[in-house]
């Protein structure tokens, strides 16, 4: 391995400007003449609108335009959009209510947006907005999860009787049934995936430029999908043909699926940049954030899981109730179906499985993909179902997993995957070795010295990553094809150009798709520049999420490298007047086999260029692309481990240790693949330990909304991790990579409850365990305990 | 509209601005010094850390106002032309970043933990110190790496 | 934030000018608090009066019987202050855990006194210790100056000056903190002087900081955190949100104070 080869721990190329302030985010952009926005959002969470007023803010000073939903509507532009369509039980599509970009006539949720402010400073559109008079007829309003189909809860969208955007399942109910009447033991737990908020460091923003000359407009946006957006806001909004919108996300400040989606403000920034033919700016604060960005997880579920006295699984059954919240965002509807309930297998053989989804609409902002979108919610159904038959049967949570491990592949799950690949069990042996598991039992003797309780829980988790194929995932309702484009264009002097579709916003593409392409064509890895995030530069891309950038979007680079490399190769056989079947490539080196002839990669690439003397029926230049459509996902699994220690006085849990060993396939750059592990946990931990949106069940109000109520996990909240690897190369990708950026996120919400419930000996404990729930579960088991 | 002039970065700088101006958006508005970042209004973030007279500071809690005088130091100021500062060298090495939306508050609040603790500061203190920094990304375990590292740089 | 006049004050006597001029006039200091207030645009003064940088509300001077910190000193300069590390370390270690470093470097003591917020910390220690705030006009004893929920016994035209704590033979401060805010959920003084033993609590009171006389008077005859083991405080008048419920916050007032006088007695 060289120092910047596949494998190597390349220190990062963005990082230069990163550290040292020369990062160039979409706040950070002016376009001259540019004007701002502010939107005037509902203070309720559901109401009909009787009249809105906008001549006091249309008169204010430096107001440039105030626009409502009726100006929008009589445009003719489009509400937003869901791309997934799910289908009922029985057959029908879902029932989706229309998502006008600005309120028509109700608003559904506190923070829908009511009108769009536009002035010549930013101090003076919010100002204006504030004299925006909206005359408001409250209406009840439904946020809990499992009372959105109540019989007396309020109606949310006429299109969805009973608020059900769809009831859905999954597997062999017959089967199912049949096997929990014969099993011995049945596990049962009512769960609750708490609702979060992403919270990306840096806030969405937007800036919308109108060029009358050529009728052409521009996007910049905190966008991971650049040109996903560009295809919605064209064919679905109408708001300018695709030829006519470039859309730029520039360095954006993380994402986490929050900003896969097409938002009203991005949208309405073009459609009124247009309108005043005047660039206009808009930044959202953390507060609005908190209310608009699409929200993560919410759901409840009962789950069961049938074993026989040996501890063999026979089945499992599962219910759930997603909230949706009030209308349906970009991907919401595929995160509780096909991105859950088809892991529902976990790592384990399992006869049979049967999951029924209801998704509903609540009076809350929309909930969509968020870190491990739908996979974090499955393997918290696994992973606490199996530690609590483990206990049950009175079984070490280790030995119950291993009799019940896949270890065949590939193996055919009864909820439609086909694992390509694993080894469940050497992850889990190099965890517990890496985690000293032979002493845990002296560990928590010193913890109760201490005064403190220890619990060690465990999640040995699997994960689908690259959702593909597109035809697959097209029958499944995909309003898109799930593939990947790449260009590889290298420039006369031999060095080179990544364009790719995915987007780069904290995974340092930048620095693996220049390592792995400078790997394969033999050149340093300074000869290799990646672009991304400009769909005038890109052709196109399906951007980056649900890990599928290393799986699906350098795969594509890959196939594209292997063309020009085809191509040199003919043109260097001919400089070197040898057949092609003689020429070897190594090392960026094009020589003839037994020979020492040889062209250099670059003079071969100039050579292309000048094309004084190129083959016959070979045309100069040498830039290729690809369009990369996988075979099947990729399915990165593992084993973490993690130690809590409890005081008992306050209910403040400590994460005392945390192990994790991660089987990703190929590793490219294993300093960026640890981060992504590091990252990702302490989101699950959040998640268990700290994080957890509340709307006020009145008022509907979001409780939780800004970083003073709702807690982001700090450093001191978190320990040091330790990392380990087991590797199964993947089958279904050239590169035999799997995907790391969701693991962390996907594993640790299992292992933390498993612990903290393994400390305090409870069957269960709402997430996010905070000090206040952990205390009042003592109590209660104290108290019960007295009984 | 008052005038407010102060040092940034070493160079004397003036600007006219409204009253209610933060720190935060003279920088990046006026002076066009766009490193540091707003990542939330309720002052918890530290995505807008920078120096003033010499102490760390949130940018969004200060008015430029107050600045009269100061003298402020940002990310942009930190290193000494090509070269890195230990700091922003030892967040690189260590991959103590990823989107970098926090970082230039992150690095900032570090140079302030190394001046005050000294190069042999612990991962204790160090997490202790990082109260009002919120990364998003890194879990923070790299960031306690590289602020251990570039604090120890410092020392030597 | 809306907008407003600035004023930088160039003494005491200029800042009560100003504010007597005003129309609707606030006084900041470090402006910790008072910003993102104003931010969010929940206060909208017409104008600001800055005595943060008046050199006569600034520093520490200490004598036998106590410490006396001028307003506009810093968190941080109390944290970092030799005197009251001496004098009393557990109003040092106090300061030294407000907030996070970098509102310790702007956050004043007088600002966070006279905005009294019910979750802050420094009226814990000035119930406790019995301290003396002292404005432009007078000095108000601690049992008489902390009102109410942000509510103080603050003249419209009064400025805090400073604030004067005793000496104590033992004290020491226990904050449970909100796990978001960071803020006090629960924050215990617990301080044996010349005047007795006195349990300041802040964080959990819905009308802001408030002593515990039961365990002040079990502490009094034996200063033993086994001497309060056995008193449960109330739930009655305590704050319910969501981060924990009056009976929590009860039980942390009880738990707080005991670590707290196991921490005095070292």
């Amino acid at each position: 391995m060289s120092e910047s080869g596949i494998g190597a721990p390349v220190r990062r190329t963005e990082d230069q400007r990163f550290v040292t302030g020369n990062g160039r985010y979409t706040d950070d952009i002016n376009v001259a003449h540019q004007t701002y926005a502010s939107f005037v959002l509902s203070p309720h969470a559901h109401a009909k609108i009787k009249s809105i007023d906008t001549k006091a803010a249309a008169a204010a000073p430096g107001v440039v335009a105030v626009f409502t939903g009726q100006d929008v509507a009589d445009a003719g532009i489009g509400g937003l959009i869901c791309g997934w369509t799910i289908h009922n039980k029985d057959g029908s599509p879902m029932q989706a209510g229309g998502h006008p970009a600005l309120a028509l006539d109700r608003v559904r949720y506190v923070g829908d947006h009511v009108a769009m402010v536009i002035a010549e400073t930013l101090a003076q559109a919010r100002a204006a907005a504030e004299l925006v008079a909206v005359d408001y007829d409250i209406l009840d309003s439904v946020v809990v999860t499992g009372k959105a189909k109540d019989k007396d809860a309020p109606q949310i969208h006429d299109e969805a009787p009973g608020n059900s955007v769809y009831d859905w399942a999954i597997g062999d109910k017959d089967a199912v049934d049949a096997a929990f009447k014969a099993a011995d033991h049945v596990t049962s737990l009512d769960l609750v995936n708490n609702r979060l908020v992403p919270n990306p460091m840096e806030p969405r923003a937007a800036i919308g430029d109108f060029d009358p000359g050529t009728g052409g407009y521009t996007l910049h946006t905190t966008s991971q999908n650049p040109h996903v957006a560009r295809l919605i806001m064209s064919a679905f909004l109408g708001l300018a043909p695709e030829h006519k919108l470039r859309v730029i996300a520039p360095d954006v400040g993380g994402g986490f699926g929050s900003k896969i989606f097409v938002y009203a403000e991005e949208t309405l920034c073009v459609w009124a940049a247009g309108k005043i033919a005047r660039p206009i700016k808009w930044t959202s604060s953390r507060a609005d954030a908190f209310l608009n960005d699409a929200h993560g997880r919410d759901h409840e579920t009962m789950a069961e899981l049938a074993l026989d006295k040996d501890g063999k699984m026979l089945a499992m059954r599962v219910k759930t109730v997603a909230n949706l919240g009030a209308y349906l965002s970009t991907f919401s509807s595929a995160v509780p179906t096909y991105l859950y309930a088809t892991l529902l297998s976990g790592q384990y053989n399992l006869p049979s499985i049967y999951c029924e989804v209801d998704a509903v609409y609540t009076n809350t902002a929309p909930v969509d993909a968020y870190r491990g979108a739908g996979r974090p919610e499955a393997c918290y159904v696994v992973e606490r179902l199996v530690e609590t038959a483990a206990r049950e049967l009175n079984l070490d949570p280790i030995e119950l997993r291993r009799r019940n491990f896949i270890a065949e592949f590939p193996h055919e799950t009864p909820v439609i995957m086909t694992y390509d690949t694993g080894d469940f069990g050497a992850s889990l042996d190099k965890a517990l070795e890496l985690g000293d598991y032979a002493d845990f039992g002296k560990r928590k003797a010193a913890s109760e010295s201490g005064g403190k309780l220890r619990g060690i829980g465990f999640s040995t988790y699997i994960e689908a990553c690259g959702i593909a194929p597109s035809a697959a995932v097209g029958s499944l309702g995909a309003g898109v094809g799930l593939w990947e484009s790449a260009e590889v264009r290298v420039n006369p002097t031999g060095n080179v150009e990544v364009l790719t579709g995915s987007h780069s916003h904290g995974q340092g593409h930048e620095t693996t798709f220049a390592q792995f392409t400078a790997a394969r064509l033999g050149i340093p890895m300074d000869q290799v520049s990646v672009v991304h995030g400009d769909t005038d530069k890109v052709q196109f891309g399906m951007g980056t999420y649900g890990s599928r950038s290393g799986a699906v979007g350098m795969s594509a680079i890959s196939k594209a490298v292997d063309k020009v490399i085809a191509k040199a190769t003919k043109v260097a056989a001919h400089l070197l007047e040898a057949s092609e079947g003689d020429i070897e490539f190594e090392n960026g080196s094009f020589s003839v086999k037994g020979t020492d002839k040889s062209l250099a990669f670059g003079e071969v690439s100039l050579a292309a260029y000048v094309a004084h003397n190129m083959p016959e029926g070979v045309e100069p230049g040498l830039k290729e692309g690809a369009f990369y459509d996988p075979a099947n996902f990729t399915f990165p699994a593992g084993c973490h481990i993690c130690e809590v220690e409890i005081d008992p006085e306050t209910g403040t849990t400590e994460i005392a240790s945390w192990v994790a060993v991660d089987d990703f396939g190929t590793i490219i750059n294993p300093m960026i693949v640890e981060g992504q592990v590091h990252g990702g946990i302490a989101q699950g931990v959040g998640q268990a330990l700290t994080e957890g949106a509340v709307y006020d069940a009145d008022t509907g109000q979001l409780l939780t909304g800004s970083f003073m109520d709702y807690c982001m996990p700090r450093a001191d909240d978190l320990p040091s991790f330790t990392l380990g690897f087991t590797e199964t190369v993947c089958p279904s990708n050239p590169i035999g990579v799997k995907g790391c950026g969701e693991a962390g996120a996907i594993a640790a919400p299992a292992a933390v409850i498993n612990a903290v419930t393994d400390a305090l000996n409870i069957k269960d404990i709402a997430m996010p365990a905070s000090p206040a729930t952990v205390w009042q579960a003592i109590q209660s088991s104290t108290k019960q305990a007295a009984e | 509209m008052p005038t407010v002039s102060m040092t940034v970065n070493g160079k004397s700088v003036s600007g006219e601005v409204p009253a209610n101006t933060l720190l935060v958006e003279f920088l990046r508005e006026t002076l066009g010094l766009t490193g540091t970042h707003v990542g939330c209004d309720t002052s918890q973030c530290g995505a807008c850390v920078v120096h003033v007279d010499g102490k760390a500071a949130k940018s969004c809690t200060r008015l430029a106002v107050q600045c009269e005088g100061a003298e402020v130091a940002t990310i942009e100021g930190l290193a000494n032309g090509a070269d890195l500062h230990p700091m922003q060298e030892a967040f690189r090495e260590n991959h103590g970043l990823q989107c970098g939306f926090c970082t230039p508050g992150m690095i900032m609040a570090a140079v302030d933990i190394a001046n005050r603790h000294g190069g042999k500061v612990d991962e204790e203190t160090i997490r202790h110190e990082l109260d009002g920094n919120i990364c998003r990304c890194t879990g923070y375990h790299n960031i306690v790496t590289a602020i251990a590292a570039g604090a120890a740089a410092m020392g030597k | 934030m809306y907008e407003f006049d600035y004023h930088r004050a160039s003494s005491v006597a200029d800042a009560l000018s100003a504010l007597g001029k005003a129309e609707d006039g606030t006084v900041i200091s470090g402006g910790q608090t008072l910003l993102p207030t104003m931010k969010q645009r929940l206060a909208s003064p017409s104008d600001l009066i800055d005595i943060g940088s008046l050199d006569e509300l600034s520093g520490i001077s200490a004598d036998g019987n106590g410490v006396t910190i001028g307003a506009a000193t810093t968190h941080a300069t109390v944290a970092g202050s030799g005197d009251v590390n001496k004098a009393i370390p557990a109003l040092a270690a106090l300061a030294g855990g407000i907030g996070d470093p970098h509102v310790r470097n702007l956050g004043t003591i007088g600002g966070s006194i006279a905005n009294n917020d019910p979750a802050a910390d420094y009226p814990a220690a000035c119930l406790a210790l019995g301290a003396t705030i002292t404005t432009n006009n007078r000095s108000i004893s601690a049992d008489d100056f902390f009102t109410g929920l942000f509510d103080t016994a603050l003249e419209n035209d009064e400025i805090v000056t400073g604030v004067t704590f005793p000496r104590a033979d033992k004290a020491a401060y226990m904050k449970f903190a909100n796990p978001a805010s960071r803020y006090a959920l629960v924050g215990v003084f617990v301080a044996k002087t010349g005047e007795g033993v006195r349990v300041a609590v802040t964080g959990a009171g819905e009308d802001g900081v408030f002593r515990v006389e039961e365990m002040e008077s079990a502490l009094a005859g034996d200063f033993s955190s086994a001497a309060i083991a056995g008193i449960s405080v109330s739930s009655d008048g305590l704050n319910n949100d969501i981060h924990a419920s009056p009976d929590y916050r009860a039980h942390l007032i009880g738990v707080m104070a005991r670590r707290a006088v196991d921490a005095a007695n070292g």
